[in-house]
């Protein structure tokens, strides 16, 4: 599914990022990925929704070797990975219907299924009343919920989460959370990245823990 | 080819960053200054073609005593016209008595024929198309002096040379001006569409991290910038053809063609058939220009994301 074999990442002629990552996730597994701020999750999950490409080592995601793909591939494999960002990454000039419609259009999927779909997705996130809103007539937890609706919507293969319940309240990071499961239970393999110990102590599942871009533990069930 | 909203829709809010405003003006501007060369390219070929082919005589053949027996024995001024009849390229006339008369009237009044002169046998000279005539007069006088000593030939060509020079190079210097106002409208869309990645480069980055293709969203932009240089042209244009109307109308005593459709009721027949053929094709060619050129430049600006 996925795997990294001493893979590394800087930004320009910056320093290393990401030192010799060396860990792989099979399909349908769940990993939390701790580490203080500033110790390279948000890089290892940019590699990961092949936002930039490693400049060391071999990584491959879903049958695909990214560090030699040509550009022209990457586009359908993006389309297999869902992302929910920290700070939304919302279209502003889009509704939030049209913002979670984004993946299945871009799948190529017909309208009128788009429609039921979208509609379904905004109901489970509790946002059917707001879906012509536009993100800057949302609260911050409504944003993330669409967030989170676009980033599920298209059944990805890998979906990955930074801070995924930061502006969410109990019960829907409850709910989130239960989605994430859910999705698990149906092959999909999930990586979240949060700092919240209380969250990961609720849902005790194998841990990435970065250390100023390297891996230094592969716990499991606990928070390190 | 999937897309990011149903069609027709505003997927990456392109409606903001590519102004209808600013590009479709500038556009305006170049496709009037292009209708204007493209009118100078075709009234100075036109030109040409009227001062080469139709502005007179390459040569004059002047005989004196033209009823006087030649060295052949029969009168000089028609044995100078066997010559000039057997020669290959020219189509030469023996300009009749009233014609001379009138030539020579400025110097000698409207009675030339009471003066009892015994004047020349003037013959016009006039190439014939495709005949190459460079050396004419040159390689003409020797045999005109052998069958009529004494006989002028005079090369009025020599102007037609110059003029014809000169609207070779009006005619270079308007298809320069084209060339010219096609690449600053090149280098315009490319500007204006730059100045439009960069504007929505979050939104762009979102949806081509969501899988969207380059085709996707290069033709995105390609088909906005499209739409704008086209209307863009098309007022340019609409605001070029009045103005063309009415230089064409001053100009047309320059041009016999050109009067006579003046005069006619219709006022669109003063514009040679050719520039109405040829007007309608600058917002296609403005439009195609737009479009390969939001392409490239999109797809240049994409080739930088990983």
């Amino acid at each position: 599914m996925v795997r990294l074999d001493g893979v590394g990442l800087r930004y320009g002629s910056g320093p290393d990022v990401l030192q010799d990552l060396n860990f792989s996730l099979p399909q349908g597994s769940f990993r939390w990925l701790l580490g203080a701020s500033g110790a390279g999750k948000t890089s290892l999950l940019r590699l990961l929704t092949l936002a930039v490409r490693p400049t060391a080592g071999q990584l491959r995601v879903l049958g695909v070797e990214v560090h030699t793909a040509r550009r022209r591939d990457l586009p359908r494999l993006r389309r297999q990975i869902g992302m929910v960002f920290q700070d939304f990454r919302l279209l502003s000039h889009l509704s939030a219907f049209d913002n979670v419609a984004l993946p299945l259009r871009l799948a190529g999927r017909p309208e009128g299924q788009v429609r039921v779909d979208v509609g379904e997705m905004l109901r489970w996130v509790g946002l059917s009343k707001r879906e012509m809103a536009r993100p800057a007539e949302l609260s911050g937890g409504e944003q993330q919920r669409v967030a989170i609706a676009r980033a599920v919507i298209g059944r990805p293969a890998l979906l990955l989460a930074d801070e995924p319940t930061g502006n969410l309240d109990d019960k829907q990071a409850a709910r989130l959370m239960q989605l994430l499961a859910e999705l698990n239970r149906l092959g999909t393999t999930v990586v979240v990245a949060t700092h919240n110990a209380s969250l990961v102590r609720r849902h005790p599942a194998r841990a990435l823990h970065l250390d100023d871009g390297r891996l230094r533990e592969y716990a499991e069930g606990m928070y390190a | 080819m999937p897309s990011l909203r149903p069609r027709g829709s505003d997927d990456l809010g392109l409606r903001r960053a590519l102004s209808d405003r600013l590009l479709p003006l500038l556009v305006a501007s170049m496709v009037f200054l292009a209708a204007m060369a493209l009118a100078g390219v075709i009234a100075a070929a036109s030109l040409a073609q009227h001062w080469q082919g139709g502005a007179g005589a390459l040569l004059t053949v002047q005989v004196p005593q033209p009823a006087a027996p030649g060295p052949s024995g029969v009168a000089r001024a028609e044995a100078v016209a066997a010559l000039l009849e057997h020669t290959r390229g020219i189509a030469a006339r023996r300009l009749a008595a009233d014609e001379l008369a009138a030539v020579l009237k400025p110097w000698l009044g409207t009675d030339v024929g009471a003066l009892s002169l015994d004047l020349p046998a003037v013959f016009e000279v006039r190439q014939l198309p495709g005949a190459d005539t460079q050396h004419l007069a040159a390689s003409l006088a020797p045999k005109l002096a052998q069958a009529a000593p004494d006989t002028l030939v005079e090369r009025n060509s020599v102007w037609f040379d110059r003029l014809g020079v000169l609207a070779r190079s009006l005619q270079a210097s308007a298809a320069l001006a084209l060339l010219v106002v096609a690449l600053v409208a090149t280098a315009l869309v490319a500007v204006a569409t730059r100045a439009g990645l960069a504007a929505r480069r979050d939104a762009i980055e979102i949806v081509y991290g969501l899988g969207a293709t380059d085709r996707m969203i290069a033709g995105r932009f390609a088909r906005r910038v499209t739409l704008l240089v086209f209307g863009g042209a098309m007022l340019g244009l609409l605001l070029a053809v009045p103005l063309l109307l009415g230089l064409a109308t001053i100009t047309a005593p320059f041009s016999p063609s050109l009067q006579q459709a003046s005069q006619s009721a219709d006022i669109f027949r003063t514009l040679p058939p050719l520039l109405w053929e040829l007007l309608p094709v600058l917002p296609l060619t403005a439009a195609v220009i737009g479009w390969l050129t939001a392409q490239a430049t999109v797809r240049a600006w994409l080739a930088g994301l990983p």
